[in-house]
């Protein structure tokens, strides 16, 4: 096969000594910390996690990994933050560790230096962090904000109700999207300012996840609050990139379990005096979601690789999210269906696949979604 | 020991050389693959052009100077070749030598085998073909039924092979066929032969291909006499070596002599039919759905040449580590059929042109080449055997 060299992307791949260092700690811990059984017992739990590992990625220094050290962090880039997410998506483990990563993220990239100084080090030392971007528009253009906040003396009075707002009660802050005098801002909102009665609990596909909705509507905070704003669009569109990036990584792991988990059936029930897996409607299709897994994982790797490059990186970036969408859901879809009528109950492993993968590609963009902007990127 | 800086010297002679020599506007249709070779002028220029290259110095450069290889580091041979896919070279016409006699006999030949035949494959001399399949045994390798029986100093063919890529030029054939139907399984019943191409009793008949042109034979033995020094390794182990030679042929093993065999269409050419091509009264890529497509297939292509890179990079294929390389033939035919197929959907009316009609779109390649396409998804085990494959052998999924 002759290297293909596309418009403007060259088909680069590589790995740094520290993400091959990550990919083992991180199979080895979400293996541990978080089997099947365990995923299971936290479906009805109210946070949805386990305090306890996450103080113990704390400890591993997870939270800040991609935050310079001059903020508390460890210094890498989210290059690196791709293999504990895959992992993490692998074991189907919860916890408001990308939400955390992404605030970071923000901050890092559109933060005043005092909000940086504060926030980043809080983070990388175990301070939980959630988005407030979606809209009742049900809208992925992050720009499209209908949620405002008004300047009113030395202070600024918020409106609107924000969605799909994960790990909210464990937060310790908020980053906001609004309309600001016409155009997209950013504001840091601190827990101390969301009484109980501002969130309220979502009904989610995934079980495994959690999400509340964020009542902004007359909120007065401090001018402070403000990320810089000419920095807004920038921002937002950082935070597209790496949100896709780490629920790329979130995927292709998801991919790769559901369908380890379906090649174990495939491989011990017997129908007709013959184990399932021999027939070649189940073989052959098998086979098909694993090349898409394999498709999904070199591009998730490309763009962990050229995620911080101007503009190869955003192309990288959309061509994992939307590989990785589809390879999820044709896995998991088909996972349901190889199960058989196992497949149709709860305690069927599959259907929580499924949801993951529906809400993963509900979150900044499906597939089509992603191919459109790259249409644009490429023609 | 050459270094870095020999590296960089040679691939920059190399690079010269081919913009240098690359032969340009023949007044007939070059084969875009080694499976295309469908006249005399085509394989006469093919032979002098590849002679050519080795004699530069740019074929088998990695081999064994002992066999008339150039005997340096593999990186230059993949330099020289990666000049000539940039170039776009004219084809390695002796593709069965080159990537798969050639390299089977550098691994497990004997001296005398590798001193007899290394040397005419690189020069394109020798022409080599292949025979395993079988009209009635198509993928079905193990059960081919290609008769050898001993018979003093030789052994005495009879059967058929069909698909023999380059059958009626080639000069020797690498030929599986049954020493023993009394063998306790069909496998240990075959043998591997070096065999030669002309002699009494064996006759090739061109097949006309789909396109209506020519490329492959079916090859007839009829109490066809070869010498009992054509067999390669000992009786009953002809399954072993063909496996052994198909694992070439998938890459999923090294050693080949380089140089390419494949002009592969740049899938980047399908942006340019999408601008070109009216649709709807508009150039076809302005329609949003096309345009989805293309980027799907895009994406798709990228997938392939980062998953050879990825091949390389061991954190990322220790999950099932034969996946890549077992995976990518039935990915890049596949991708290669779809591609050809929905170019022809961009072109309207014009879709209904063939080669040869002036109104055909971009010389009709497009339809050309989704045809052909099918030699690369049917041959060398079909896209449903690869599927057993893969499913067998990276999946773990039992037999079908």
């Amino acid at each position: 096969m002759s290297a293909y060299v596309g418009p403007g992307i060259t088909p680069t791949i590589g790995l740094s000594q520290e993400q091959a260092q990550l990919i083992d700690i991180a199979a080895a811990f979400c293996r541990d910390k978080s089997p099947m059984d365990k995923v299971r017992s936290l479906l009805d739990d109210e946070t949805g996690y386990d305090p306890a590992i996450w103080s113990e990625m704390v400890e591993l220094g997870w939270m800040g990994i991609a935050i310079p050290e001059d903020f508390g962090g460890i210094g890498l880039g989210m290059g690196e933050v791709v293999p504990l997410v895959e992992y993490m998506g692998r074991a189907m483990m919860s916890s408001p560790f990308i939400g955390t990563t992404l605030a970071a993220q923000a901050v890092l990239r559109g933060g005043t230096e005092a909000q940086k100084q504060t926030l980043l080090p809080q983070i990388a030392s175990g301070s939980p962090a959630s988005l407030a971007l979606c809209e009742a528009h049900a809208d992925w253009n992050l720009e499209n904000l209908s949620c405002t906040a008004k300047a009113d003396g030395d202070t600024l009075v918020l409106s609107g109700v924000k969605y799909l707002v994960t790990h909210a009660t464990s937060a310790e802050f908020f980053i906001v999207s609004l309309a600001y005098e016409g155009a997209p801002a950013l504001v840091v909102l601190p827990k101390s300012q969301v009484d109980a009665s501002r969130l309220t609990r979502e009904k989610i596909i995934d079980d495994t996840q959690r999400s509340y909705a964020l009542n902004l509507e007359g909120l007065r905070l401090p001018l402070s609050v403000r990320m810089d704003v000419s920095l807004a669009r920038e921002t937002l569109a950082h935070i597209e990139l790496t949100a896709s990036l780490l629920l790329a990584a979130d995927m292709c792991g998801g991919a790769f379990s559901c369908i380890d988990y379906t090649l174990d059936y495939l491989k011990t029930r017997k129908q007709f005096g013959k184990l399932i897996g021999s027939y070649q409607s189940l073989k052959h299709t098998a086979v098909d979601a694993h090349q898409a897994y394999e498709r999904a994982r070199s591009h998730l790797y490309s763009a962990a690789f050229l995620v911080d490059q101007q503009g190869e990186g955003e192309m990288a970036v959309r061509m994992a999210k939307a590989e990785a969408g589809e390879a999820y859901s044709f896995a998991a879809d088909r996972a349901i269906q190889f199960h058989g009528g196992f497949g149709f109950t709860y305690d069927c492993d599959a259907q929580l696949y499924r949801r993951r993968a529906i809400m993963d590609c509900a979150l900044h963009g499906d597939a089509r979604y992603h191919r459109r902007k790259l249409a644009d990127l490429m023609f | 020991m050459l270094d870095a800086k020999d590296l960089d010297a040679f691939t920059q002679d190399a690079q010269n050389w081919f913009k240098e020599n690359t032969p340009r506007d023949t007044d007939f249709m070059l084969p875009l693959t080694f499976m295309e070779v469908g006249t005399d002028e085509q394989f006469h220029f093919l032979r002098d052009w590849q002679n050519k290259v080795y004699e530069a110095g740019y074929l088998g450069a990695h081999w064994p100077t002992e066999y008339g290889g150039g005997g340096l580091d593999k990186s230059f041979q993949d330099a020289a070749t990666r000049a000539m896919a940039q170039e776009r070279t004219p084809i390695m016409l002796n593709a069965i030598g080159l990537n798969w006699t050639g390299p089977l006999l550098i691994d497990r030949g004997s001296e005398a085998e590798k001193q007899k035949y290394i040397r005419g494959i690189l020069s394109a001399e020798e022409i080599w073909c292949q025979g395993f399949s079988e009209p009635d045994h198509g993928s079905d390798l193990g059960n081919a039924q290609t008769r050898a029986v001993r018979d003093g100093d030789a052994y005495v063919i009879n059967g058929s092979k069909i698909w023999t890529t380059q059958g009626n030029y080639a000069d020797h054939m690498i030929l599986l066929a049954r020493t023993n139907p009394q063998a306790e399984s069909k496998y240990k019943g075959l043998s591997f032969f070096l065999a030669p191409m002309k002699g009494e009793g064996i006759q090739t008949v061109p097949i006309r291909k789909l396109t209506g042109e020519y490329g492959f034979t079916q090859t007839f033995f009829d109490d066809a006499r070869i010498s009992a020094d054509c067999l390669m390794g000992a009786e009953g182990e002809g399954w072993l070596i063909a496996m052994q030679t198909l694992e070439y042929e998938r890459g999923a093993r090294s050693g080949q002599a380089g140089g390419h065999v494949m002009m592969l269409s740049d899938p980047n050419d399908i942006i340019g039919l999408a601008k070109s091509a009216q649709l709807n009264g508009k150039p076809a890529i302005e329609d949003e759905a096309i345009r989805e497509e293309l980027v799907h297939l895009m994406t798709e292509a990228r997938a392939l040449g980062l998953a050879s890179r990825r091949d390389k990079l061991q954190p990322l294929t220790q999950d099932r580590p034969m996946s890549l390389a077992l995976g990518g033939k039935l990915s890049s035919t596949d991708f290669y059929q779809r591609l050809n197929a929905f170019a022809i959907t961009l072109q309207g009316t014009r879709a209904a042109y063939y080669v040869g009609d002036d109104s055909a779109h971009d010389n009709g390649i497009w339809q050309r080449g989704y045809l052909n396409s099918f030699s690369a998804t049917i041959g060398g085990g079909t896209s449903q055997i690869q599927r057993n494959i893969i499913g067998e052998h990276v999946l773990g999924l039992p037999k079908s």
